[in-house]
């Protein structure tokens, strides 16, 4: 007994010490003060570089602690949630989608930073500046360029070609309920297709339940899983993923791949702008600001790209290669405003889970 | 006879003292429950039932009047029963030839029988597409060979899909709780039936049956429970058709922020959680008999027989053929067969191509995951065992010492299962709520990661390793202490020996448990301590070719982990018995 009881303490000691702890910050002796740590609530999709976070780190003399809190949604939940006693200075990756539930809580403080002079107007979808555009992309078709040579088919002119026979059994698309590319689509059939007109986009999503449409829960499971034109080699040839999935292809392939497998389907894309903001009760306001302004430098833009495979929204920052050739912004894509979407999201996705999954 | 007397005097006087020392070991575990579980629930239930952002204040009566609730409810309930049963047929014949016949290689099935409960189910379902899926290997093949147009399987998006992933995750538990019950319990009286003209159907069913039903019915409560609450696998491999109470939660919280709909739905499966408990826990304690132990190893013998050369070989093929088979399309992916170094993707796990501040390299992810584990491993066996003794000595059953069962710890072994009937997406929410102030504001601290592991480990240990305490039969250890061992010598020198193959098990499942994150990346808002669960979603949340590989590399390396692991369990605990 005595040696398990050993045993297992031991053990509990070594887990505990093995744990690795971010690197302890010690007090700086020698500088002026000791670094101020300023905290960031984001999505798991968020990346950056190293050095571009050390460079603010140093300039501002800032320990920069990023949270993770699950995807876009749960993430917007944890800081809505969170309201009075707030777990970080800044929330990033609200994307238009959620904008308006965002600013509806009322847990944003507006901040006009200087930055936002260099930025295209049509991103900044809050007059207050409670949250800032950083980065926009698109979700969209991805086709198989192989699979449809195989069988001698041109890809989709339009999205309503998709209920037709040919395309009978070919396309993956994420639950809207479950996932944040699957919300997108939605809303750019809703878009395409609007209430009230003749063939609306409850008919659509009928016909392309006729026409055998598979449903993923999320993303990963849809494009590795269902969808013919990734490593995972599933067996349907077009998937609702991103402008830049083919871009990433060949960025992922080490040289292997000269052009993309995939193709981008024009005319089925959806615009996703994703927002920066400060939240209520900071006790870092300043630093916060600069964390912003950072946010929006030439620096942290051109990070963007190949860290979160999105575009930056500032039009100075330069692209990578692989963006120009392959990753180019699809010629048009659908919209809604953040006031439709919000008092729409609740009864379209109800309506949308009774149309095609029940 | 002045001195007989002393003795039983003193005999008593150690027993009360044993009892009062017992409750102050369970302490610990109440106190955990109640601040990590109770504590953090009772928060988020009066949150969700206030109006406001988060909730219209919807009761929970009027959520569960809407068909569509109940009709998810009704769902969640059948496939797990169908789940458990199927479970139940797969896995009690191979528990007993694991139990009862020695053959090369058994521990290395066994472990390799348990890797499936650790693998994230978006790999699993990659695996299951390899193999099963339109363009898999078996259709392909079957294609081919009948010359066919179709795929002649189509399993995807289908409820067999959803009950074969089950089985494939769980027949584990019924191998190890009901093997490690079986093999500590004297097999002669299965022979002196035997010998006594009892034909082998009847032994079964009348000796070895009734003998293990205690296990048994533990390795269905707690299978029940995990299908029940079965969030990834209906998810993705059942497709968007079927829904469980968890999937209906998580998709109100997430996309729809209605938590009164949410916590009502949570609630629900809580009640059904408790008559799941309620129910296993009378069979439980009914079904135990005082059975004569036996030391670990003493038990097996070589499968001399036909029948018994069959029922070995019907559970390794079993095992090799729906466990192991997946697997290895997995493994079998996760080399680098286009041009390149083979073994490309394991090496690109070390190097940190973008710079990227999130970089994990493998070992710091390896040696994470294993310290997590560790540490509720440790807590829940430290935690669980006296707990668990606890509850057998108070608990019913049909021992003397136990007739006067007390109402306490009947309620707590019910009260015991309930963690593993609750939302993670709920609990996550109420850490959340609960930890917001000093002295308790955990909300972004590490330690929450186990400590939301235990709380699944803890119930599954207890569980697990009460069928064998109460069958233990008490003499054995009243023996020891009458020939003057103390109560720890007891312990040490005749339960642990004796019961060292329940106690392996769940270790291993509670090692497992955390190995495995069970909901836990749900749960909080987490800083870095990134495990190998966390990088293997993380690679496949972007494309590519690398990306890809390198999550079945790093798929590959927690198989490897996860048979390790439950292999040096296993031996340390042989040792530590001997």
């Amino acid at each position: 007994m005595k040696r398990l009881t050993v045993l297992l303490a031991t053990a509990g000691l070594l887990a505990a010490c093995a744990v690795q702890a971010p690197p302890p910050r010690a007090p700086e002796q020698t500088g002026p003060a000791a670094p101020r740590s300023l905290t960031i609530m984001t999505h798991d999709s968020f990346g950056a570089s190293e050095d571009v976070i050390a460079e603010f780190e140093q300039a501002n003399n800032a320990k920069v602690v990023v949270l993770k809190s699950g995807d876009a949604g749960s993430t917007l939940n944890k800081a809505i949630l969170s309201k009075d006693t707030p777990l970080a200075d800044v929330l990033y990756g609200v994307d238009n989608t959620f904008l308006g539930r965002a600013l509806a809580a009322d847990i944003l403080e507006p901040y006009a930073s200087p930055a936002l002079a260099d930025i295209p107007d049509r991103f900044k979808l809050d007059p207050q500046n409670r949250m800032l555009p950083v980065d926009y992309g698109h979700v969209m078709i991805n086709y198989d360029k192989a699979f449809l040579q195989a069988k001698g088919l041109e890809p989709p002119a339009s999205l309503r070609e998709l209920t037709e026979p040919q395309w009978k059994g070919m396309l993956v698309v994420e639950n809207p309920a479950t996932s944040s590319p699957g919300l997108a689509f939605l809303l750019a059939t809703i878009a395409a297709f609007p209430e009230g007109s003749a063939y609306d986009w409850r008919q659509f999503w009928k016909d392309l339940r006729a026409n055998d449409v598979h449903v993923s829960p999320d993303w990963s499971d849809a494009y590795y899983t269902q969808f013919s034109g990734s490593s995972g080699k599933g067996p349907r040839p077009l998937v609702v993923s991103y402008a830049t999935s083919p871009a990433a292809e060949v960025f992922f392939s080490e040289g292997k791949l000269a052009e993309p497998p995939t193709g981008n389907v024009e005319g089925t894309a959806f615009e996703q702008i994703e927002f920066v903001g400060i939240l209520k009760g900071t006790k870092n306001r300043d630093l916060a600001e600069k964390w912003v302004d950072f946010m929006l430098s030439k620096r942290f833009q051109q990070d963007i790209p190949l860290q979160m495979f999105v575009y930056p929204v500032l039009p100075a920052a330069e692209w990578p290669d692989v963006f120009t050739k392959f990753g180019q912004p699809p010629a048009q894509a659908f919209a809604l405003s953040p006031e439709q979407i919000d008092q729409g999201r609740e009864r379209w996705i109800e309506e949308w889970t009774r149309i095609v999954l029940r | 006879m002045k001195r007989a007397k002393l003795r039983i005097g003193m005999a008593r006087f150690l027993n009360s003292q044993l009892s009062v020392a017992g409750s102050v070991l369970v302490l610990p575990a109440l106190l955990f429950f109640a601040i990590f579980f109770a504590w953090p629930l009772v928060e988020i239930v009066s949150v969700s039932f206030t109006v406001s952002q988060v909730s219209r204040g919807t009761m929970p009566t009027a959520v569960l009047a809407d068909p569509a609730h109940l009709g998810v409810l009704w769902f969640s309930l059948w496939q797990a029963a169908l789940s458990t049963v199927l479970t139940l047929a797969a896995g009690t014949p191979i528990a007993f030839a694991f139990a009862r016949y020695r053959f090369v290689g058994q521990r290395i099935w066994k472990a390799l029988a348990g890797v499936p409960f650790v693998m994230p189910t978006v790999v699993v379902a990659a695996a299951f597409s390899a193999l099963l899926g339109p363009r898999g290997a078996v259709n392909a093949a079957l294609q081919a060979l009948f010359d066919l147009d179709q795929p002649p399987i189509q399993l995807f998006g289908t409820l067999p899909m959803i009950l074969l992933a089950h089985v494939f995750y769980n027949v584990a538990v019924v191998i190890r709780l009901v093997g490690g019950f079986l093999s500590a319990f004297n097999p002669g009286i299965e022979e002196a039936a035997a010998s006594l003209g009892a034909s082998r159907w009847q032994v079964i069913r009348y000796v070895s049956l009734p003998m293990a039903l205690p296990s048994i019915g533990a390795a269905a409560a707690l299978i029940f429970l995990f299908t029940f609450t079965s969030f990834g696998v209906v998810l993705i491999l059942g497709g968007a058709r079927f829904a469980t109470l968890e999937v209906e939660i998580y998709r109100q919280t997430s996309q729809l922020l209605r938590l009164d709909v949410a916590t009502s739905l949570a609630l629900a499966q809580m009640v059904i959680t408790l008559m799941v408990s309620w129910a296993s826990a009378r069979l439980e304690a009914r079904a135990s008999v005082p059975l004569e132990a036996r030391r670990a190893g003493d038990v097996g013998k070589r499968p001399a027989t036909l029948p018994a050369r069959l029922l070995v070989i019907g559970s390794l093929g079993f095992i090799a053929v729906v466990l192991i088979a997946p697997l290895a399309a997995l493994l079998f992916r996760s080399l680098n067969l286009e041009g390149g170094h083979v073994l490309r993707y394991y090496s690109a796990l070390s190097e940190n191509m973008r710079g990227s501040l999130f970089f994990v390299a493998p070992q710091t992810a390896i040696r994470n995951s294993l310290a997590f584990a560790l540490v509720t491993a440790a807590l829940a066996m430290l935690m669980g065992l006296p707990l668990a003794y606890a509850i057998a000595r108070g608990g019913g059953g049909q021992r003397p010492e136990s007739r006067h069962a007390s109402p306490g710890a009947r309620l707590l072994n019910v009260l015991l299962l309930l963690p593993l009937g609750t939302s993670a997406v709920t609990l996550g929410l109420g850490f959340l709520v609960a930890f917001d102030r000093p002295p308790l504001d955990l909300r972004t601290s590490v330690v929450l990661l186990p400590v939301a592991h235990t709380l699944i480990a803890l119930p599954f240990v207890v569980r697990s390793v009460l069928p064998a305490i109460r069958s233990f039969d008490p003499r054995l250890r009243e023996a020891a202490r009458g020939l003057g061992a103390g109560p720890l010598q007891a312990l040490r020198h005749v339960d642990l020996p004796l019961l060292a193959a329940p106690f392996a098990a769940a270790a291993i499942f509670a090692f497992a448990i955390s190995l495995g994150e069970f909901g836990a990346s749900l749960l909080i808002a987490r800083p870095e301590y990134p495990t190998m669960p966390l990088v293997i979603y993380r690679f496949l949340s972007q494309p590519g070719a690398l990306n890809y590989g390198q999550a079945l590399a790093m798929s590959s390396l927690l198989m490897l982990v996860s048979a390790a692991s439950a292999l040096v369990i296993e031996r340390a605990n042989e040792q530590i018995g001997r």
